[in-house]
């Protein structure tokens, strides 16, 4: 396929179809209308089929059931939405499910707004429902990058039966840019030989998430926290940009806002001021170790968000207090320009920060 | 070298195509694209606008604050969108609707009647096709025969639309360079 200029949410529902994703279940909101827009077109093309639901309870439900099936399946919503996702949500976690989710992010808390924000990282990267889990977080910067992680999140929630959670904003989402799907090489992923699909001549399979056992319950919650533990040593992405120059200053920012950093970042090379970013693209689990290598090159590190400084809050506990973390945030749906970084990045570079 | 503009307007008037042909046409030509929409709660009969950014290298950040190019269809976009315009930049105003001129003196202003000359080449709604032209003989930022190209490739259901796109695509164009032939410095007279 050549490339084409596709919206971010174009993009996303045409990747989970390339990754074998016939079901898609959902509820409007915007800024991701284009994702169930595009597959309600698109599945019935390929033998699919799309269910616009009553509520993003149900939606988020009938992945449950079309997942405990054995189905590549996929919803997706915005922030008030994703939060209605929450029980179901940890019910698949809880019965080792794999789903692919995708929050396109608005401003909050409650109704909030549709312009691009990245409210919700708390959320998503600290587990989101009840109990104690967590999905596997990719945060895409692209549309191109949006497509790509669509189609890993699928593979990663099979081959760890837990769900996956794409995380992008409303400037992901909304933006076009070229994008290509390349023929990929099929991944060995295990058998799905736990799905309730049809049990003639085997053992019933049980999908369930209620262990009244306390040693039993306890059990499960090491098997899926051993997963975790997997997705540290071998999950991590992250990308960066002129980490090879000799920075005093370290910027950390994800999806949307990386974008605008990386643009500060070249308007401060051309004056002569070398700045690095550092992007982690797995936001959980996080490039921890990868953060402290290009942290330790720094002085000082500034972390810009779309939001209070909910990421601020984890690098600072990632460093440990080696390299001081200032933060730079806009909030409700303002999107931080190249100059107001680039003014934070003087101010700290100068001595006199926030 | 990048070039990134505003393209504004009423909702109807086709400024989400004269970015998507531009991006389009930026793609083909192997350069790094985006086209972002104002995809926030307007109003009927309001602005609508997006930008778009053509360069040569990967794009940072697509929300642009001070656009090197402008192209007002309308008043409420002018009036919007004229002091974010970046220093040297461009503003393409379209006077058959707009009846005001810019109050800048520090960018290059092309005043040209697009739903007039919209209409003589056949339809007032290509009034979106004579901006389009405009802009790329004002710029280059994409090459007249891309646009064309895609002109054929939007218009390929409506095959009767395609020739009055075409044509006030180029009468835009011829706009633009007549212009630009007006405002190029008399050659020093040596003796």
């Amino acid at each position: 396929m050549a490339k084409k200029l596709m919206k971010g949410c174009e993009a996303i529902g045409e990747a989970a179809i390339q990754a074998g994703c016939r079901l898609f279940f959902g509820y409007p909101i915007t800024p991701q209308n284009e994702i169930p827009e595009y597959m309600a077109a698109r599945l019935p093309q390929v033998g699919g089929t799309f269910v616009q639901a009553e509520s993003e309870l149900a939606a988020s439900n009938m992945i449950y059931g079309a997942s405990a099936a054995g189905c590549r399946c996929l919803t997706s919503s915005s922030s008030p939405g994703i939060s209605l996702m929450q029980e179901a949500i940890s019910y698949m976690v809880g019965s080792e499910l794999p789903a692919v989710i995708v929050n396109i992010m608005r401003a909050g808390p409650g109704l909030g707004g549709i312009l691009p924000s990245q409210a919700d990282y708390r959320q998503a990267v600290k587990g989101g429902g009840h109990g104690d889990y967590r999905v596997l977080v990719l945060c895409p910067s692209s549309v191109q990058e949006a497509a790509d992680l669509v189609i890993d999140a699928f593979d990663l929630a099979d081959r760890y039966r837990n769900p996956v959670l794409v995380l992008g904003d409303g400037l992901i989402g909304q933006m076009m840019e070229p994008v290509e799907f390349k023929p990929r090489p099929p991944v060995a992923l295990p058998p799905k030989d736990w799905a309730a699909n049809g049990c003639k001549g085997r053992k019933p399979n049980i999908i369930n998430s209620l262990y009244l056992v306390p040693e039993v319950c306890e059990q499960v919650n090491h098997r899926i926290a051993a997963r975790y533990q997997v997705w540290e040593e071998k999950e991590t992405r992250h990308s960066g940009h002129n980490l090879d120059s000799k920075y005093d200053l370290l910027l950390v920012a994800n999806g949307s806002v990386a974008r605008v950093c990386q643009t500060a970042i070249d308007d401060l090379k051309a004056s002569g001021v070398e700045v690095g970013l550092f992007r982690p693209i797995s936001l959980y689990p996080f490039p921890i170790k990868a953060l402290r290598e290009a942290a330790a090159r720094a002085k000082n590190v500034l972390v810009v968000e779309l939001n209070m400084g909910q990421m601020r809050d984890d690098v600072d506990s990632f460093l440990q207090g080696r390299v001081p973390v200032h933060f730079y945030g806009r909030q409700g749906g303002m999107m931080a320009a190249p100059e107001e970084v680039i003014e934070q990045a003087r101010a700290i570079l100068a001595g006199r920060s926030n | 070298m990048q070039n990134d503009l505003i393209c504004a307007g009423f909702g109807g008037q086709g400024v989400l195509l004269i970015g998507k042909i531009l991006a389009y046409a930026g793609m083909h030509e192997g350069k790094e694209v985006v086209w972002f929409p104002s995809y926030g709660p307007e109003m009927r009969g309001g602005t609508a606008n997006c930008s778009v950014v053509i360069s040569d290298r990967a794009v940072g950040s697509p929300i642009i604050a001070q656009p090197r190019g402008l192209i007002a269809m309308n008043l409420p976009s002018l009036d919007k969108f004229e002091p974010t315009v970046k220093p040297g930049g461009l503003i393409i105003v379209n006077t058959s609707l707009i009846n005001r001129s810019v109050q800048r003196t520090d960018v290059e202003v092309l005043e040209i009647p697009c739903n007039a000359m919209a209409m003589e080449a056949g339809s007032a709604r290509a009034a979106n096709m004579v901006a389009l032209g405009a802009y790329v003989g004002m710029t280059a930022a994409v090459q007249l025969k891309e646009a064309e190209e895609l002109v054929r490739e939007t218009f390929a259901q409506k095959p009767k639309l395609v020739d009055v796109n075409l044509r006030a695509l180029h009468a835009g164009h011829d706009f633009a360079g007549a212009h630009r032939a007006d405002q190029a410095p008399t050659p020093e007279v040596r003796s």
